[in-house]
């Protein structure tokens, strides 16, 4: 390993030499203000781990108070201090903790964590780049998430709370402090944590699409690309033309909150006096907010998508079916994304044609996905497939995107829409198809590239035991509040007991929050299982699933350049996977067809 | 977000042909500015249409203004062309001058704000009206992008005063005349969308 290390850095020296003095590294440039992209990746999954287990604790505590609303919690005291009295749960934290678990979950985790993490990691490699574009810009990038979720942080530790009116944050709720208690500097922080959040993935994003599109190694063209990078490409796309918006949603917000305007805000009275507001339309928020928020969900899906479509594959031992359709089906999604936003408004009082438009493009996204879920599963068929820990989380990932992507064509009708809208019903369709279909995508990365990451691998059988008990889990949790939410069970309660027509369900809440405590727990064996792979894991070999990707050319540990000699070239696409008459049942991007003649295909004989 | 364009931490030694990394860098920078006022128009024109709307004068000296940026464009334009005919005191001036009629501009924005606020148009607080709040943000949210651009003018105006920018290194330059552009051009688009919706 270390004279990988040397190598590396004499051939860095040698691509520096025109540039700057050469130095040493010291401590802090190579690990804390670094500008490899592979500590950066690192540094995102790091802090993402951290926060995934603050917004399943969160999720845990409001599960506590739905599972057993009769009971006490006093033992909670010693951490909750004065958010539980007498035993009892807060309602005002109660709020709050659903609020934090959305945020969280879905900015910090699956979007920083998720797309942060394997977008810096495997966008260098994969391409055969020796870095980022800007590494400054970069490293700049996750200074300002970790700034940003330090801010969030600290909002959950204030003495008013943090921000209570949901991850959505309508207004007016929201844009006044005396609503609730987590209005007031509970939603102060949240919004200027949002906005360096937004500032952070734009200047992330800027750097992939640039890296993707320039710095790409020799022969490696468009359609040679691995789905992942055509997965992680669209995503920063999306993030680019959706999160300004929600920043310019989130600045009004603020002159709303704080400097007397009138964006969102009209005729409301508190405590029977009218507020001085006037002119202001709180529909206005919800448009712009699911403008982003829609394409949002995808940019937590599609990096999950991408990095499925590479296990998948890699471990079916075939290649993949349909890649155009593959990359052809995430523009479509893409495009999608940006032309159903209103489904999520249907009962806000708007148009009911409109909504019959934005019905119809919203069912239109089945066909894409549809087309994704096929290409997956013919892949799987008759394939030669090793059931490695990420590619049981692979095949979970599709099999819950499908559960819960059926009850969407549900939702996405207005009609239906209007009984399901704010139950159970919702919270279960997101869950399972971005929620835990998302986190498994990013389970299937970590085992996947934990030995490109960390040059050892993860041992299977803790993988097996956690992929085993989180998929069960998962399922317990989410297929009951299917049923509740038909029932009219509605999300956000606290205390539900207070009407007559949900007291039945008091044992099926029971039962959901011990599946989610199990499947809580269950994340404690893949912590042990990470950290301590990191340390004492068995050794890897270079390239240990014999994938095809460049990244797995790279020696062991890449040093920062990546590839200790010249780039790597790219001859072929990435799933040549049990070609027949090849003498192995994978070819490397980097051999050339002259090598491989017994297994060319006609057409390719043009090319040795 | 112009931090980010601290040239020289890109590793030259991997660019492929085609556009420079920072450039199509920049351009995406653009594009995410385009979409944040995108958000901000159809918010103005959606919110419009709800009624409740308080019409009043545009200040005379936003015309003025579109003036002054749009004459500093061709300023900025007169200095690249000299950068690369390595005329490196005509690139002086015009920089200099560039920057001036963007101060100038500012200084422009800001006493129509005050015309505004003589106007009982206010920004905030209890007479507000969205019309007038939404004026500020337009002119505010791009005031502060033109002052980010101006940082950009005088960090290129100190690398031409110790001679990096000439026709061998344009790179600068050429960074600064696309945003600075692309300022004029959006301020062009936000004084075109307001003199028709309004």
């Amino acid at each position: 390993m270390s004279s990988t290390n040397i190598s590396t850095h004499e051939v860095h020296h040698d691509v520096h030499e025109e540039h700057e003095h050469h130095h040493e590294q010291n401590f802090i440039e190579k690990y804390i203000f670094s500008q490899d992209h592979k500590v950066i990746a690192k540094q995102f999954l790091f802090t993402g781990i951290f926060w995934a287990f603050v917004g399943g604790f969160l999720s845990i505590l409001f599960r506590l108070q739905l599972g057993w609303p009769q009971a006490t919690f006093t033992f909670l005291e010693p951490i909750l201090g004065g958010w539980v009295e007498n035993g009892k749960l807060s309602t005002e934290f109660y709020l709050a903790m659903v609020t934090m678990h959305g945020t969280i979950m879905v900015f910090f985790v699956l979007t920083a964590g998720l797309s942060g993490t394997f977008a810096n990691f495997l966008i260098p490699l994969q391409i055969g780049a020796r870095d980022m574009a800007s590494g400054f810009m970069n490293m700049l990038s996750f200074w300002i998430f970790f700034l940003s979720s330090i801010i969030l942080l600290t909002s959950l530790f204030i003495e008013t709370g943090p921000a209570s009116g949901g991850w959505t944050v309508y207004p007016p709720l929201s844009a006044l402090p005396q609503a609730m208690p987590g209005s007031g500097l509970g939603m102060t922080l949240w919004l200027v944590s949002m906005a360096l959040f937004i500032v952070s993935q734009l200047l992330g994003g800027v750097n992939y699409i640039t890296t993707i599109i320039n710095l790409r190694t020799k022969g490696m063209s468009m359609t040679k690309l691995p789905l992942t990078i055509w997965a992680l490409f669209l995503t920063a796309v999306l993030g680019l033309l959706a999160f300004p918006v929600l920043f310019s949603a989130a600045l009004l917000l603020i002159f709303d909150r704080s400097f007397g305007t009138s964006f969102y805000l009209s005729d409301i009275f508190i405590a029977g006096e009218a507020l001085a507001n006037t002119g202001g339309s709180p529909v206005l928020f919800q448009h712009l907010f699911w403008f982003l928020g829609h394409p949002e969900v995808y940019i937590v899906i599609m990096p999950a998508m991408g990095l499925v479509s590479e296990v998948i594959t890699t471990n079916s031992r075939k290649p993949i079916f349909g890649y155009r359709a593959m990359i052809g089906s995430l523009m479509g999604i893409s495009v999608l994304s940006f032309v159903v936003w209103a489904h999520h408004m249907f009962v806000s009082g708007m148009n009911p044609f409109l909504g019959s438009v934005f019905m119809f493009l919203t069912l239109i996204i089945a066909v894409p996905s549809a087309v994704k879920v096929f290409n997956w599963l013919a892949t799987l068929w008759r394939g030669n497939i090793r059931f490695s820990t990420a590619m049981l989380f692979a095949i979970g990932f599709v099999s819950l995107f499908i559960s819960g992507g059926l009850t969407g064509i549900i939702l996405g009708n207005s009609a239906l829409d209007i009984h399901l809208h704010d139950t159970y019903f919702v919270i279960a369709h997101f869950h399972l198809v971005m929620g835990a279909a998302a986190f498994f995508g990013m389970f299937t990365g970590v085992y996947h590239w934990f030995p490109k990451m960390f040059g050892r691998m993860m041992d299977e059988k803790l993988g097996f035991i956690h992929f085993w008990l989180t998929f069960i889990a998962v399922y317990l949790v989410f297929m009951p509040m299917h049923y509740l939410g038909i029932a009219g069970f509605p999300r956000r309660y606290y205390s539900w007991t207070g009407f007559e027509a949900f007291n039945m369900f008091a044992d099926m809440n029971t039962f959901i929050s011990i599946s989610a405590i199990i499947g809580f727990s269950a994340q404690f064996i893949f912590l042990f299982n990470f950290i301590y792979s990191i340390f004492k894991g068995r050794r890897s070999t270079p390239n240990p699933w014999h994938s095809n990707t460049l990244e797995w050319t790279t020696p062991v540990l890449p040093g920062h350049g990546n590839w200790p000699g010249p780039l790597p070239v790219v001859y072929r696409w990435p799933y040549d996977y049990s070609k027949p008459g090849a003498v192995e049942d994978y070819i490397p991007q980097t051999v050339p067809f002259s090598e491989t003649q017994s297994s060319n295909f006609p057409h390719e004989k043009d090319l040795e | 977000m112009d931090l980010a364009m601290v040239p020289g931490t890109f590793n030259e030694e991997t660019k492929s042909a085609g556009v420079h990394p920072l450039k199509f860098a920049l351009i995406l920078i653009i594009v995410s500015i385009v979409m944040m006022f995108a958000a901000f128009t159809s918010a103005y024109i959606v919110r419009r249409a709800e009624g409740n709307w308080l019409e009043f004068e545009l200040p005379n000296i936003l015309f003025i203004d579109t003036v002054i940026i749009l004459l500093s464009s061709v300023s900025m334009q007169w200095a690249y062309f000299a950068a690369r005919n390595n005329k490196l005191g005509v690139l002086k001036t015009m920089l200099l001058l560039t920057f001036g009629l963007g101060v100038a501009f500012l200084a422009g924005q800001f006493d129509g704000w005050a015309e505004l606020v003589r106007n009982n148009v206010f920004f905030g607080g209890t007479e507000s009206n969205p019309a007038g709040s939404f004026l500020y943000v337009l002119t505010g949210v791009h005031g502060f992008h033109l002052i980010s651009g101006l940082i950009f003018i005088l960090a290129v105006l100190i690398a031409s005063f110790r001679y990096k920018v000439h026709s061998k290194n344009m790179l600068r330059i050429q960074l600064c005349t696309i945003y600075w552009h692309f300022l004029g051009a959006l301020w062009l688009y936000l004084y075109i969308f307001l003199r028709i919706n309004h």
